[in-house]
């Protein structure tokens, strides 16, 4: 009888309002736990230096000789460390999730505010929101290092090479595709921490998705296999957003390329939810 | 304060005595850990069922096609062209043309060349053959007109031969893979090359002379079981014209067919020759019409003006290497290990969870007053997880190559076999190297005391080095450097068919090439294994648990 006294007061909240409240509370709590542990903020710095640096070191290794026709794409050469910048945010995504079932946290988390799907939500945004703008920073980092460097090493106009700039369309949507591009790869390696739960586990898996398809790409001699990889898997087709010549050889055009690793996000989003909603935790 | 030195004194003292079980029971405990946890059990069986699996699928490319002659469309097996193997078994291509006498018991030969002229095709323009306006003039660099002692007429029977080259100067080439320089610089009117062989035995020595009477000798082979009757003469080939653009955007080959002609004089023989000549077309194709084994049927091989011959060839004497280059559709058996890094992701994983988990756990407690020699905790650990790697390594391989290399061949793909040796060496060293990078990860886990951050750096520093060479997304030569300082300079175990020099193609990592030597690449995994454990060894003993 005591009991049921005591749990009174949550019924007599308007349902909408309590589902409301949670998600701003879950996000409130999300965003302490952000801020209040260095890790993160360390990640994300990483994710930027090593985004730069990759795109950097990749076109200041690139030069096109005079008389020799250059197959180089200046936009996708110059947003090459968004390859390597993805292994950090995923990793960051990763220990948002595994890092509370590591110490045991999760379980004051569920406890203190119930609603599952409110924390994964709040997780989602927490961990898009920073890394998108982290990653618009390297990505701007990026074709800044492009277009300073590139026209140097023969990437000229004169040689019918299109300027690696944010006013130059293609290059303007291989940009924000590759902001996006972070944020697809951190929510789903969310996803998939999620399901896994062990964070030493959940790194493996992720960094399989996101490398090894590339290597069995380059084994496989099988046409149509290739072109199901190319077209379907989420890195390949992801970064074909990258892309600003050749569009017509392309398997798979580079927004529908996103949208495939939109495909994957959501997929592992939608299973990760399932499994924290039936599992005990 | 007392109580605290009494208390962490006392297990020390009194696991004194035990740990002179030895490193036999640190090993025991250590395999009963490993053994016990399911997850990880699991995870190496994964690692290596994914290998095969991944090695497999990567086999399944499609079916050969082709239709011999305007006959019956046939596929996978049927297709194969036929292929010569050469005395050491390897796979070559023996196609030249040949001005020959038989030679009984020990001789010499002795000629001039004056010119080494040829064409090849033309890649923009349609198919090249020969005089129908698709060839440009100009010689492949390994282009090839000179004197040789062959077994027979047979394709794929031993040799030795002095030459010159289209850019490469005099060479003396034996048996397909054997190459040895001679004088640099291309032959000319102005500048003629002398080139002279001389059988004895089973002997062969080349000499070249710019004059004919100051000779130098160029080297000595040995044809083992060389006969007594052997065709001596005069002959000419070309490589395909290839065009390899070592870019940004990958390595491409592009090739056509090429022919050379060699222009000689001052021909003579020593010994038992008939001392008539005669033309033959040894293998065929080219740019004088279609491969087979019973040779091309186009034009005489040689023209000949009192003593002077000019001899017209196309193909190559050489071994068939991986890569466009070859004109064929050849697999190696390195390829049905492309599932390899699948496999090492898995085993990285679990290796690296072996150290760290027990940071997580507060088990490191446990194991080191058990055991306070902390550099035996490291090496039971180490020895536990390189075994596990190395046995699930090994069945990985043989089931990968047992399965996928027969897969590659009844679609009509031409296995590049390799000795026996270097496949046991290919196998075994495939193992090794999953066994030196879990081992690796066991070290970062002790050092890093996260296996979170362990696996990052293991499978980051193991594999992405090759992604990033193979799939081109750094430039050749940056790719190269990867390759040799990284611990994915490892890798290079699995290369069955060394570079040639004396054969174009494209050497990038995805072709199958790598930058080191096997061992020299299985060094440098090894120098950093070795340099994770002693940074392991250091820690541990500095740090407390």
């Amino acid at each position: 009888m005591n009991a049921a006294v005591q749990a009174q007061p949550a019924p007599a909240l308007a349902p909408a309002a309590v589902r409301g409240a949670g998600l701003r509370y879950a996000l409130h709590a999300e965003w302490t736990k952000l801020r209040t542990v260095s890790g993160p903020a360390w990640l994300l710095l990483a994710a930027v230096a090593l985004t730069i640096a990759g795109s950097a070191a990749a076109v200041g290794a690139t030069h096109c000789p005079q008389g020799l026709t250059c197959p180089v794409d200046p936009t996708k050469l110059s947003l090459t460390g968004v390859q390597f910048g993805q292994a950090v945010v995923a990793i960051l995504a990763v220990l948002t999730i595994s890092n509370e079932y590591g110490t045991g946290m999760i379980r004051t988390t569920l406890a203190a505010m119930p609603n599952r799907l409110a924390v994964l939500a709040a997780k989602a945004v927490l961990l898009a929101a920073p890394v998108l703008v982290v990653g618009a920073v390297a990505v701007f980092g990026s074709v800044l290092a492009g277009h300073l460097i590139l026209p140097g090493h023969g990437f000229t106009a004169a040689r019918g090479f299109h300027p690696v700039w944010l006013s130059y369309g293609p290059t303007l949507r291989a940009a924000c595709g590759s902001v996006l591009y972070l944020g697809l790869i951190a929510l789903m390696s969310l996803g998939v921490a999620v399901i896994v739960r062990d964070s030493a586990v959940s790194i493996g898996v992720v960094l399989a998705l996101l490398y090894l398809f590339p290597i069995v790409l380059a084994f496989v001699g099988n046409a149509h296999w290739q072109h199901r990889l190319e077209r379907w898997t989420p890195t390949i087709a992801g970064l074909t957003i990258q892309t600003t010549t050749g569009l017509r050889s392309l398997v798979i055009s580079p927004w529908g390329g996103l949208g495939v690793l939109g495909i994957w996000a959501a997929a592992a989003l939608i299973l990760g939810a399932l499994a924290l909603r039936l599992r005990d935790a | 304060m007392t109580a605290q030195a009494i208390s962490a004194r006392r297990p020390e003292a009194g696991l004194g005595d035990g740990s002179r079980g030895g490193f036999g029971a640190v090993l025991r405990a250590e395999w009963t850990k490993f053994r016990s946890v399911r997850g990880w059990v699991i995870g190496m069986i994964l690692a290596a069922l994914l290998t095969i699996f991944i090695g497999v699928f990567a086999a399944a490319n499609a079916s050969i096609g082709c239709s011999i002659n305007g006959g019956p469309q046939k596929t996978g097996k049927a297709c194969l062209p036929y292929v010569p193997h050469g005395p050491d078994g390897e796979i070559v291509t023996d196609s030249f043309s040949f001005v020959r006498q038989p030679l009984t018991g020990n001789g010499t030969i002795t000629a001039r060349v004056t010119a080494l002229t040829g064409e090849h095709a033309n890649l923009s323009a349609g198919p090249a053959q020969a005089g129908n306006g698709n060839t440009v003039p100009g010689l492949t660099a390994w282009a090839k007109a000179g004197i040789i002692i062959k077994q027979s007429t047979h394709q794929g029977s031993a040799y030795a031969a002095m030459m010159v080259t289209g850019s490469n100067g005099v060479r003396m080439q034996d048996n397909y893979t054997g190459d040895i320089a001679g004088t640099p610089g291309r032959v000319s009117a102005a500048h003629p090359r002398w080139l002279r062989l001389t059988r004895s035995g089973d002997t062969i020595t080349g000499y070249e002379s710019a004059d004919g009477t100051h000779w130098a000798r160029v080297g000595t082979v040995q044809l083992a079981g060389l006969p007594s009757t052997v065709q001596v003469g005069m002959f000419a080939t070309s490589p395909n014209y290839t065009v390899t653009q070592n870019s940004f955007g990958g390595d491409s080959g592009n090739s056509g067919p090429a022919q050379a002609t060699g222009v000689f004089d001052h021909v003579s023989l020593t010994g038992a020759v008939p001392g008539t000549w005669a033309g033959t077309r040894v293998g065929g194709g080219g740019l004088e019409g279609g491969p087979g084994p019973g040779g091309g049927r186009g034009s005489a091989p040689y023209t000949r003006n009192g003593g002077t011959f000019t001899v017209t060839g196309s193909g190559d004497i050489a071994p068939v290497t991986p890569g466009p280059g070859a004109g064929l559709p050849t697999v190696t058996i390195e390829q049905s290990l492309a599932g390899a890094f699948l496999g090492l992701i898995a085993m990285v994983t679990v290796a690296a969870m072996f150290f760290g988990t027990e940071y997580r756990r507060g088990l490191i407690r446990t194991t080191l007053a058990a055991t306070p020699r902390r550099g035996a905790v490291l090496a039971a650990k180490a020895v536990v997880i390189g075994a596990a790697a190395f046995v699930t390594g090994l069945v990985a391989a043989v089931v990968s190559i047992a399965v996928g290399v027969p897969k590659e061949e009844n679609q009509g793909q031409v296995l590049l076999t390799a000795p026996v040796l270097t496949e046991v060496r290919v196998i075994v060293g495939t193992a090794a190297m999953l066994a030196l990078a879990a081992v690796f990860a066991v070290a970062l886990g002790a050092i890093l005391r996260r296996s979170a951050a362990a696996i990052t750096i293991a499978v980051v520093i193991v594999v992405m080095p090759f992604l990033l060479s193979a799939v081109h997304i750094v430039p050749a030569g940056v790719g190269a450097w990867l390759l040799r300082l990284t611990p994915a300079a490892g890798l290079a175990i699995e290369q069955s068919i060394p570079r040639y020099p004396q054969v174009t193609t494209v050497t990038s990592p995805a072709q199958g090439y790598y930058p080191l030597s096997p061992y020299a690449g299985l060094a440098v995994l090894c120098l950093w294994t070795a340099a994770a454990l002693a940074l392991a060894l250091i820690m541990l003993r500095r740090r407390d648990a």
